[in-house]
């Protein structure tokens, strides 16, 4: 189920605005990848771009090419909705959607596909995408309540849940435990331990304790000055990143010397 | 040493100050009103008497507060009272205007005006308001028709859509100027549009149903609007996220979220376009059989026959002028009542 990543050449803009410069990579399948780097440097931009989510904004584009299973993510023939049904996101801020109930949020990204199913077959879903996401001794007596009701860390669970609940082969996370207390960002980094066996991960995240807990591997993204584009300074294994990384920017950024 | 000086000149600072006591606004109240009926008394009119009292607040308390209080609470007191004032002025007349309807029309109304037309079989036959009542309900509920899809739709269009391109703005231009024009243009664009196409002299219901559309979609557009703007774009871009296309995701997502304040917004224009008079006149005819036929023969609504029954003039057609403008306050009313509970009902809940 889960693919690896081949991003070869990708320059990223807004508008006449070259965000993102040059990056190659390859995401391995299996495995957490982890992008750091200080603000304004792309990293989110770089996420957004692998499932084509980027485009939503007016005026943006991507150069370069992201293969994925083969197929490059950025060809005139591919769908966008198809390629997020297989490339699923979990943001920054918990969104559950407010006018839907916990179990009818896990099953949003089947029902908005209008997907039929059996009342049993939903049910698995739910529960399967619930306990996947730690969530189900919380909430299974209270499937039907609103999901807007839940703590904030339950709430990301939720949108975790309902990422996993449409089985993509990669799943995206974009800063999601900035908004969390530490006992939540510890729940939610041991689900991502034990996604990984089963999703290729990749994460953006500001907290390098948190990038050298959670991943297999790590980018470091940079900038060279304000109003330079961002670019992609080193990309190793995380191990080799936090001990001995081959660039000084990188050792400065990792051990606070940044400047 | 400076700094002991420093902190030995903070510790004095007085943290007390003087304060009237709590009766002092209703003291100075009291006073204010008994000054004001002296005038009235010594033979001025009642609005020099309110007028002389409302003075007599204004100054006497925040002057009193000055002497005691000092500036701030003195200006605080001067601007509590301003706001109270511009409340009372707002009010009065709100209320005189529902005293004077409810007091008088409220004797003419009983099921024998509720449930009979003005149209007379027997010379003896007693008359109501039937007709207006079907009328304007029918009137209304047809430009409601017309206006709520397109509304809807092109406020969704602006917003999920438009992408503020040359389109939507223009779009937006022309709806704000659309609710500016005066209710007598949308009555002849009605009109000539069905004389154009029927012919002279044609008149139905459907004529005004189409007059008050007019006026009724740029509220729509407008309320709509707002509502969906305020959707967060976090909701989008997680239902994108989770393989969904733009279209299932405004059907799905956006506008259940935004449904509670949409439908409030829609239950608002058409209390607002309920009370219109002059385009019915010009196309939709008046009536004193009951029509229940949208399309052919004159249909009269409630706005209507208060005008024709107020030019009549005689006593009783004042009467039920008055009877009809009640029923009529009390039909928007109603729909704005409806309207808190259906934007209580599909609000996003919690907990």
């Amino acid at each position: 189920m889960a693919r690896s990543i081949d991003v070869s050449d990708v320059n990223i803009y807004y508008g006449d605005f070259l965000a993102v410069q040059g990056v190659n990579m390859t995401i391995r399948a299996r495995a957490v990848t982890a992008f750091i780097g200080p603000s304004g440097c792309g990293k989110s931009t770089f996420l957004r771009s692998l499932n084509r989510m980027h485009e939503l904004i007016p005026g943006a584009r991507v150069e370069g090419k992201i293969v994925v299973d083969g197929q490059d993510l950025y060809d005139a023939n591919i769908d966008p909705v198809a390629v997020r049904r297989q490339i699923g996101m979990v943001f920054q801020r918990p969104n559950p959607f407010p006018t839907m109930s916990i179990y009818d949020n896990v099953l949003a990204g089947n029902k908005l596909n209008a997907k039929r199913m059996k009342k049993s077959e939903a049910d698995a879903i739910v529960e399967k995408s619930l306990r996947g996401a730690n969530l189900w001794n919380e909430v299974k007596d209270r499937l039907n309540k609103p999901g807007m009701g839940l703590s904030g860390g339950q709430q990301q669970r939720l949108c975790i849940a309902r990422a996993i609940a449409v089985e993509p082969q990669v799943l995206l996370m974009d800063e999601p435990c900035s908004a969390l207390d530490p006992i939540s960002t510890s729940a939610i980094e041991d689900l991502i331990h034990e996604l990984k066996s089963d999703y290729t991960i990749v994460i953006v995240t500001h907290n390098m304790q948190q990038a050298a807990r959670v991943s297999d591997e790590t980018g470091f993204f940079n900038l060279k000055a304000t109003g330079e584009p961002g670019h992609l300074v080193e990309f190793n294994p995380t191990t080799k990143m936090f001990a001995s990384p081959d660039n000084p920017a990188t050792e400065a950024y990792i051990s606070g010397r940044f400047g | 040493m400076s700094t002991f000086e420093e902190v030995e000149s903070r510790v004095h600072v007085p943290l007390t100050t003087p304060r009237l006591p709590r009766v002092a606004p209703i003291l100075v109240g009291v006073m204010a009103v008994a000054l004001g009926g002296l005038v009235v008394v010594l033979g001025a009119s009642i609005f020099v008497g309110v007028l002389a009292a409302a003075v007599t607040f204004l100054v006497a308390l925040p002057g009193w507060s000055y002497g005691v209080e000092g500036r701030r609470a003195a200006v605080d007191r001067l601007m509590t009272a301003l706001i109270w004032s511009a409340f009372g002025v707002a009010v009065v007349p709100l209320v005189s205007l529902l005293w004077q309807v409810v007091s008088s029309g409220i004797e003419r109304i009983d099921g024998t005006f509720l449930t009979y037309s003005a149209f007379r079989t027997q010379i003896d036959q007693p008359t109501g308001i039937y007709h207006a009542i079907i009328g304007t309900l029918m009137i209304t509920l047809g430009a409601a028709l017309i206006s709520v899809p397109i509304g809807v739709l092109a406020a969704i269009y602006l917003v999920e859509y438009g992408n503020k391109n040359r389109l939507s703005r223009s779009i937006t231009f022309l709806v704000d100027v659309m609710t500016g024009i005066p209710s007598i243009v949308a009555g002849l664009f009605a009109f000539a549009l069905f004389t154009l196409m029927f012919g002279p002299a044609y008149v139905s219901g459907f004529g005004g149903s189409v007059a008050l559309s007019l006026l009724m979609i740029p509220i729509v557009v407008r309320a709509t609007e707002e509502m969906l703007m305020l959707v967060p774009s976090d909701l989008r871009e997680a239902s994108y996220a989770l393989g969904t296309p733009k279209w299932r995701t405004i059907m799905k997502v956006v506008i259940p979220t935004a449904l509670g304040g949409i439908l409030t917004g829609i239950t608002l224009a058409i209390s607002r376009i309920i009370g219109e008079t002059a385009p019915l006149l010009l196309i939709a005819g008046a009536a004193t059989k009951t029509n229940f036929n949208l399309f052919d023969g004159g249909m009269t609504t409630l706005p209507v026959y208060i005008y024709t029954e107020r030019l009549d003039g005689s006593d009783e057609a004042k009467l039920n002028a008055w009877g009809a403008a009640l029923v009529l306050i009390v039909i928007v009313m109603l729909l704005n009542l409806v309207a808190r509970l259906v934007g209580r009902l599909f609000a996003p809940s919690k907990g």
